[in-house]
């Protein structure tokens, strides 16, 4: 991409009947940044999620992900996200190197691939011993990492993230942002939604939605300066205020 | 095309670890096939009887005799008139009335033919009319007795009858239970591969993982085929363990030979598990794709001459047996099993069926939304 945008939507839209979840929103997002977006319970978060993953119509604007139309083009957008779901969506009923050799199946790795990819995951999170327990007898905060690790387990350009810390304690919620970091780090582009406003501050930029709508986008210092905050909280409990849409 | 590989190999393991699925596959065509022919069954025995015998002559004794010995019938009471013997099916312990006229004797004798009157309890139909049709028939070989004991060979011209004012015919079969079992078949084969594709998938949108499916570039065809290819499986497992029931424990084997049955069986599989995948694509959750299940399967079952046959039914009825893909399914199942027809003697309702697979699964497909 020459102009470094892996995401461009403008007036995107999305209308459940005579409610609008998702009202004209319009954001770029940067090759290789970790770009927060924020919002009360309700906002719009995941509807707007799921129109840039593909698994959701617009009802009106346009944009491009990873280079291709989010109308036209959603299945092959589909072969360069990660995506990982506000609910906890692996199979409880198999185990963990299954998931893991699911997913990489899904998006065309060979069995030689996976089995290499496999046992280095496994090695990099000390998960080895668990290799063979059914995902569904794993603790919250494993099964998170394990679905983050499968997100990206084949390099995707970008990884959507909704509320991947939700419910998580905060030693884990550390070492969950390390592997986010990881995976910046190794040029995946990472989309996260979150409420926790000090995950706000690891952010490169953050936009917070309000009633559907974007109402500030810049890096959590800027926002800060802007909001005079001392922290994303205050800033976000200022922009919240307005929300007229009750939860 | 090698990601189906992959999704295949999950079904199969999440089918397996199915705490219930692998004990049904084995469980329910031996219960079906051991229970139902035994239970279903409309021949009926022990139909209480009330005698008015008006005459009480050494003929009406003689019919009354008979009526005793036989085993479909229990004299429950010999009532001196007829209403006394209607009470008695007004209170339910009677079912059917036999009344034999005063001149019963002298009209044999004199008139050579009699009337008796049967009056049956009809509001369960089928015992109403084996009932009557029972009676009537120890009435005739009653009235043959008479009439040989009567007549010597000589006078055969002024043989003396009984007629029986209502005449029913109903064929009650004798091998009912051979009749019943391809049906049995078919009714299992239909509620596996129309039901469990279909809660299975749903099952997978309230767990939410169709969602993180639907993010990934798997094509829905490679989706729903791999979804499908297991319950053919077990379709065909069910199917096989089902004819060595129907062999084993009731000595039958399809006269048309079995090749026929497993084509046939094939393609309804296909078609009735494509069923299974529209309604769970228009269900968000178990309890919408349970009970739209449950009202299709309900209806496919009783307008397909599964129990009743269709040319017994109202014209509207036999439009929509005719538009039932079980219809066709029954059809050659009995006839393979008891006409022994062949391929090419099924081959119409086959290709019937084959159109059905066709139009279900291409629905299947389209109505699948990957994207909301």
């Amino acid at each position: 991409m020459s102009n470094n945008d892996v995401i461009k939507v403008s007036g995107l839209t999305k209308k459940f009947g005579h409610f609008t979840a998702v009202d004209h929103i319009s954001f770029d997002v940067k090759e290789g940044e970790i770009f927060g977006f924020l919002g009360a319970n309700g906002a719009g978060k995941t509807t707007a999620i799921q129109m840039l993953c593909g698994i959701s119509k617009p009802t009106a604007g346009k944009g491009t992900v990873a280079g291709y139309d989010i109308l036209r083009e959603n299945e092959k957008i589909k072969r360069n996200i990660g995506y990982m779901s506000q609910k906890f969506s692996l199979y409880e009923d198999l185990r963990v190197w299954e998931n893991i050799r699911l997913f990489g199946g899904i998006y065309g790795l060979n069995d030689k691939q996976i089995a290499d990819k496999t046992e280095e995951l496994l090695t990099r999170l000390k998960f080895e011993d668990q290799r063979n327990a059914m995902v569904r007898s794993l603790p919250l905060g494993w099964k998170q990492k394990l679905a983050f690790s499968v997100a990206i387990f084949h390099t995707p350009k970008i990884v959507f993230l909704d509320e991947p810390t939700g419910g998580v304690d905060p030693a884990m919620r550390r070492q969950f942002w390390e592997m986010i970091y990881e995976a910046a780090d190794q040029g995946i582009t990472v989309f996260v939604t979150t409420h926790y406003m000090d995950e706000a501050e690891y952010c490169n930029r953050v936009s917070i939605m309000v009633d559907g709508r974007i109402d500030a986008l810049d890096s959590p210092s800027a926002l800060k300066q802007q909001y005079d905050a001392v922290n994303m909280d205050q800033v976000f409990r200022k922009l919240a205020r307005k929300s007229t849409r009750a939860e | 095309m090698s990601v189906i590989k992959y999704l295949i190999e999950k079904e199969f393991k999440q089918t397996l670890r199915n705490a219930i699925i692998p004990k049904m596959i084995v469980g329910y065509p031996v219960m079906v096939l051991l229970i139902f022919p035994w239970a279903i069954n409309f021949e009926v025995k022990n139909i209480k009887i009330d005698i008015v015998d008006n005459s009480k002559s050494s003929y009406s004794q003689r019919l009354i005799n008979k009526v005793d010995a036989s085993t479909y019938f229990i004299i429950n009471n010999v009532p001196a008139s007829y209403p006394e013997a209607f009470n008695d099916i007004e209170k339910g312990k009677a079912d059917i009335i036999l009344e034999i006229p005063s001149s019963f004797d002298k009209d044999l004798v004199k008139e050579k033919k009699s009337d008796v009157r049967i009056s049956a309890n009809a509001v369960n139909s089928t015992q109403g009319l084996l009932g009557n049709t029972y009676l009537t028939q120890i009435v005739n070989n009653f009235s043959q007795e008479i009439r040989g004991e009567l007549y010597p060979a000589s006078q055969k011209a002024r043989v003396p009858q009984i007629e029986i004012v209502p005449d029913y015919r109903y064929n009650k079969s004798l091998d009912y239970k051979i009749f019943m079992l391809p049906a049995f078949i078919v009714l299992i084969v239909t509620l596996i591969c129309g039901i469990l594709p279909s809660l299975n998938i749903v099952t997978e949108k309230e767990t939410g993982t169709i969602q993180q499916i639907n993010t990934t570039p798997v094509s829905k065809f490679s989706f729903i085929l791999a979804k499908l290819i297991p319950y053919w499986t077990i379709g065909i497992i069910i199917l096989t363990i089902s004819f060595f029931m129907v062999w084993l424990v009731y000595g039958l084997l399809p006269s048309g030979g079995y090749g026929t049955l497993y084509i046939a069986s094939i393609v309804f599989i296909i078609g009735v598990s494509g069923f299974g995948i529209i309604i769970s694509n228009y269900s968000d959750t178990l309890q919408q794709s349970m009970f739209l299940i449950l009202f299709f399967i309900l209806i496919i079952i009783l307008l397909s001459g599964l129990f009743t046959p269709i040319s017994g039914m109202p014209a509207w009825a036999q439009a929509i047996a005719y538009g039932n893909p079980l219809t066709y399914f029954m059809e050659i199942m009995r006839l393979v099993y008891l006409k022994g027809s062949s391929l090419t003697d099924v081959l119409k309702p086959l290709g019937i069926l084959g159109l059905f697979m066709l139009f279900l699964n291409s629905w299947a497909v389209v109505s699948y939304r990957k994207r909301g």
